[in-house]
């Protein structure tokens, strides 16, 4: 009676430290939204030719970033540890899309999206449309952007998180600029397995 | 009698520095929660919209890896705000983990300045870096204190 006792005690410990380190496994590296809210919706001209609507994606999950393609600093190192992840996601890649949203819709065709995005991964869908469109996602999401002119020229400041949607359409979490791919693919497998 | 008083005072304070010193350099860093947490108090955007300025946030905030190394944002007001990092509905929380040493700076409505820079510190390990951590700490602390009456 008393040993089998002791065994169940033991069997509750070992069951403890299993979803003990299993909850701490299963925290996203992301910065994470509680409760999450239902990523707002947006219809714009994607970089494949067709409309882009956030809502088309329900099933995937989806990272949303925004940038555009004269940036020389953040986007392109945000979109080639995309691409890393996306490697490394392996056959859940397919299960993955990214939207980049330009902020620089004035340069940023739909066209030069399509182009510039394929020299990361050519699954990666871009976004454009007129600056007002534009400027209506980038509030809705809190995203900033500040035009700096150099001459004839400007760069554009602009916010450098990405977000993480889940299958369900939810704003999940916000990745910070500087995680690496590893950071990615153990969120988005996170969110893949909900 | 004026000597044995010298001498006696001369080596309180060195106990004193030495005692001190141990503990920074020996006592093991707590904080009670791995978050920092702060909040965007209910009425702030009526109290703005009335013309009070109200600071919620130092432009500063330290973290430290491994021991206070999670941002906790709440918004507690009515209205939507860019708190952070982030746009935060009425009522959601959002929590973020840092993992790397670095100064990061997010936009800020919550901020005059529009701008919030978050430094997070390496984890303190030898006696040095503890005592070095305590010093910056304790001059941070000081610092944030004296611009915010200042305010």
């Amino acid at each position: 009676m008393k040993l089998f006792y002791w065994l169940r005690l033991s069997l509750l410990c070992l069951l403890s430290t299993v979803a003990g380190y299993n909850s701490q496994a299963d925290e996203l590296k992301a910065g994470v939204f509680s409760p999450s809210r239902p990523a707002p919706d947006f219809l714009l001209k994607g970089s494949n030719g067709s409309d882009l609507k956030l809502s088309q994606y329900r099933g995937k999950v989806v990272i949303l970033g925004f940038g555009y393609t004269s940036c020389t600093n953040v986007c392109p190192i945000t979109l080639a540890m995309l691409s890393q992840a996306n490697q490394q996601l392996d056959t859940l890649a397919s299960q993955v899309q990214v939207l980049y949203l330009t902020v620089d819709p004035q340069r940023d065709s739909p066209a030069r999206l399509k182009e510039y995005l394929a020299a990361f991964n050519p699954s990666f869908i871009g976004g454009s449309g007129t600056a007002e469109q534009m400027a209506a996602v980038r509030k809705l999401y809190g995203v900033t952007a500040e035009k700096h002119d150099f001459g004839k020229d400007y760069v554009i400041a602009h916010s450098s998180f990405v977000y993480l949607i889940d299958r369900t359409g939810a704003l999940r979490a916000l990745m910070p600029f500087g995680h690496k791919a590893d950071d990615y693919v153990h969120d988005l497998k996170i969110l893949l397995k909900e | 009698m004026s000597m044995n008083f010298r001498n006696c005072a001369r080596w309180t304070l060195i106990v004193v520095v030495l005692a001190t010193s141990s503990w920074a350099a020996f006592a093991p860093i707590k904080f009670e929660s791995r978050e920092a947490l702060f909040e965007i108090p209910k009425g702030t955007f009526a109290q703005r919209m009335a013309g009070n300025k109200v600071e919620i946030l130092p432009n500063h905030v330290y973290l430290t890896l491994g021991i206070h190394d999670v941002l906790l944002l709440k918004n507690l007001d009515d209205v939507p705000q860019i708190f952070g990092p982030t746009l935060m509905m009425p009522g959601q929380s959002f929590r973020l983990p840092f993992e790397v040493a670095s100064d990061n700076q997010f936009a800020c409505s919550a901020h005059a300045s529009g701008q919030m820079t978050i430094v997070v510190d390496p984890r303190p390990e030898w006696p040095w870096q503890k005592i070095a951590w305590r010093i910056r700490t304790l001059y941070r602390t000081i610092h944030i204190k004296l611009s915010t009456s200042a305010a």
